[in-house]
């Protein structure tokens, strides 16, 4: 049983290592897509789940997954995918909202579940944190952002998009 | 995720309830991708080369889970079938047409959506609730496009009036075929898995029609003792396999790549 509690430890340390592929700056640990581990004899199961489903970079973050841990010994790696409860981006942490603005990106409104309220508040630009902005496109280079601009230092941005 | 069915459901109906799902955004994403690089403005080209992405990506849900009841993949699923064994409905399979018919396709398809996935949360096959509850924040974003763009363009100007009721003209008739009767339809209702399409019609009518209404757009309809009656004949005939030309000519073209190397990984 010690061991088991050993294994998952270990587990977590290296799954934490993985970047998620579209926004380097953060993990796919602290994106919550990958949300639990279970160690059961030498199988281990990680579940995840999914920003979009329509997400192209999912099938190169279970690869990811897959390889490391491959390396770290583990033989029998299964995936589990689930949508109970749905990813949500009210499932993000302060820190994690704070390095996606560090690497540019507005971080997405809190909106407890209503999407189109988020839509009419200010998105402050994560340059010079001015509230003068619009939007300039309600979808954008990633299924996850939308592209705003700054009437203040002139220059555009993505925003991460409430989900 | 188990995705057994429970034995007090009706496992045939409910994959034929799934089957139609997956076939609809499948065509229906196809179509809308075909505006990358073609689209009006830059906006719009993004707005929908991301819905076509989103769409294929619900087709893929929606397909693996089948597999899991079926042992199909949503490879075969979708690239190994002949055109006329997709349950989709004709709506989603006509040629993009013109901007307008785009953006009215895609509004009365993305507001069915939305009346479909909200009812789904109430069923009594949880794996049904879970996607539909995954999809709908999804979806909501591809509806408050395309009702904006209905909104702004019905009465912009005489040509953009003209053109959409044109859209509306004739995709209007074409959405109801996405209400069109299951087979076994009566089960997954009684059951609880399904509200039923008479009932989600209902709801759509009264979602779409004062929208198009405020756009100054006419749909074909008749208000009939406080109820909104339907007064054009339905574009039925896909959920029972039978198909227009157009279908034959996506799935051919959907399929080429694949068909050239079968076995080749991507
Ligand atoms: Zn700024």
């Amino acid at each position: 049983m010690a061991q088991q509690t050993l294994d998952e430890k270990l587990i977590w340390k290296e799954l934490e290592k993985i970047a998620d592929p579209e926004i380097p700056v953060l993990t796919l640990v602290e994106m919550k897509v990958i949300r639990s581990v279970r160690v059961q004899d030498n199988q281990v199961t990680v579940v995840i789940s999914p920003t979009y489903v329509g997400c192209p970079a999912m099938d190169a973050m279970k690869d990811e997954i897959r390889s490391r841990l491959r390396d770290l010994g583990c033989e029998q790696i299964n995936l589990e995918t689930t949508f109970a409860p749905p990813w949500s981006t009210e499932m993000l942490d302060e820190t994690t909202r704070e390095k996606l603005r560090s690497f540019g990106i507005a971080p997405p409104a809190k909106h407890k579940g209503d999407l189109a309220a988020t839509l009419a508040a200010p998105v402050p630009c994560p340059f010079c944190h001015s509230e003068k902005t619009h939007m300039e496109s309600s979808f954008g280079p990633t299924l996850c952002r939308q592209i705003y601009y700054c009437d203040t230092c002139r220059q555009s941005f993505d925003r991460f998009k409430p989900l | 995720m188990s995705a057994e069915i429970p034995s007090n459901l009706p496992a045939e109906a409910i994959r034929k309830l799934l089957l139609a799902f997956a076939d609809d955004e499948l065509m229906l994403g196809h179509r809308d991708s075909e505006w990358t690089g073609h689209a009006p403005i830059l906006e719009e080209d993004i707005a929908f080369s991301n819905i076509a992405q989103d769409e294929l990506g619900h087709s893929l849900v929606w397909y693996t889970l089948l597999e899991q009841l079926t042992g199909r993949s949503p490879d075969s699923m979708a690239f190994e079938r002949t055109w006329n064994e997709f349950t989709c409905c004709h709506f989603v399979a006509y040629p993009r047409g013109d901007f307008a018919y785009t953006v009215v396709r895609q509004y009365l398809h993305d507001a069915a959506e939305q009346v479909r996935l909200s009812s789904l949360g109430q069923s009594s096959y949880s794996e049904l609730k879970d996607v539909a509850a995954k999809l709908l924040p999804e979806e909501s974003y591809h509806l408050m496009h395309s009702q904006g763009l209905v909104e702004r363009l019905g009465d912009a100007t005489e040509e953009s009036h003209s053109r959409m009721q044109a859209a509306v003209d004739a995709a209007f008739p074409q959405a109801l075929g996405l209400f069109e009767n299951l087979d076994g339809e009566e089960n997954l209702v009684s059951a609880n898995v399904f509200p039923g399409n008479e009932h989600l019609r209902t709801k759509w009518l009264e979602k779409v029609v004062p929208v198009l209404d405020a756009a100054s757009l006419q749909a074909p309809v008749e208000a009939k003792n406080g109820r909104i009656e339907i007064s054009c004949e339905p574009d039925y005939g896909g959920r029972h396999r039978s198909h227009t030309a157009h279908l034959k000519e996506l799935v051919q073209d959907l399929q080429k790549v694949y068909r050239m190397a079968p076995s080749a990984k991507w």
